[in-house]
């Protein structure tokens, strides 16, 4: 039986897993995937109330603006990560401190 | 249990496994390609919600733009030859702490809550219907989407061009 709280569970643990990510690896395209777990899971909310409650399509409206605004983050996260890798060829992001003092 | 429910399982223990993969594991190329098959499984996930538009989008935006995004930043950042490099963690214990608080908050509120479903009702959507929408009473977020996009490319542009000839 497939109901509402089935699609809430499944978001919900990715959502954790997301945010078990994001404060775990240091890696900062590691982050970036934690962000986009977190998003997709968001995004599985939405449809699925919509679905299930408001019975509208304003879920899926909201769900694709937040797939757009998902790829601009991406986009511009990658090219600043990019940047500091072509400047000091890390990209661990407990170390990258230049604005610290 | 039919095969639809069936199916339906087994697609989300596709999708939770491989985000659990996609946290767990300590080469980022294998965090990579784990998160194809989470990304994957929402999109079946959303054709099981009779989203299919929001399917295809997935498949389209996320599959091949923002995977294909991090397999170039995976490949242009780290020595992915080197078997021995791993990638370093912070301690797990903060993180641990955090998923397991979270968890707790977001149990309580999806099974103390009434949620007033509706179970048994045929829900079907068209694109067309979200085209007309798009168009007729989102349109100021449509637009601000699209100016917001316009500045995200020139912004990764200027960001990620290369300065040697100055």
């Amino acid at each position: 039986m497939i109901t509402l709280n089935t699609y809430l569970v499944i978001s919900g643990i990715v959502f954790v897993l997301g945010l078990v990510t994001i404060i775990n690896k240091k890696n900062a395209i590691g982050i970036l995937m934690g962000v986009e777990l977190i998003l997709n899971s968001v995004n599985l909310n939405f449809v699925a109330f919509g679905r299930y409650v408001d019975f509208d399509i304003k879920g899926q409206i909201i769900a694709i603006f937040v797939i757009i605004l998902a790829a601009a983050e991406a986009a511009v996260a990658l090219a600043i990560v990019l940047n500091i890798y072509r400047n000091k060829q890390l990209i661990d992001v407990t170390k990258i401190d230049a604005m610290k003092n | 249990m039919d095969a639809y429910t069936i199916v339906f399982y087994v697609l989300a223990a596709m999708t939770v496994i491989s985000a659990a993969i996609v946290a767990f594991t300590n080469k980022i190329i294998y965090a990579a390609f784990a998160l194809l098959f989470t990304l994957f499984g929402f999109a079946t996930l959303y054709i099981y919600l009779s989203a299919d538009f929001i399917a295809v989008s997935q498949v389209l935006i996320y599959v091949g733009g923002i995977l294909i995004l991090i397999l170039f930043g995976v490949m242009l950042t780290t020595k992915i030859y080197d078997v021995s490099v791993k990638s370093e963690r912070n301690p797990i214990l903060p993180a641990l702490i955090a998923g397991i608080g979270t968890s707790i908050v977001i149990g309580f509120v999806i099974f103390r809550t009434p949620w007033n479903a509706v179970v048994d009702k045929e829900f079907t959507t068209i694109a067309p219907d979200i085209g007309n929408a798009i168009m007729g009473k989102f349109l100021l977020p449509f637009e601000v989407a699209s100016i917001l996009l316009l500045a995200a490319l020139i912004g990764s542009v200027l960001l990620a061009r290369s300065e040697e000839n100055e």
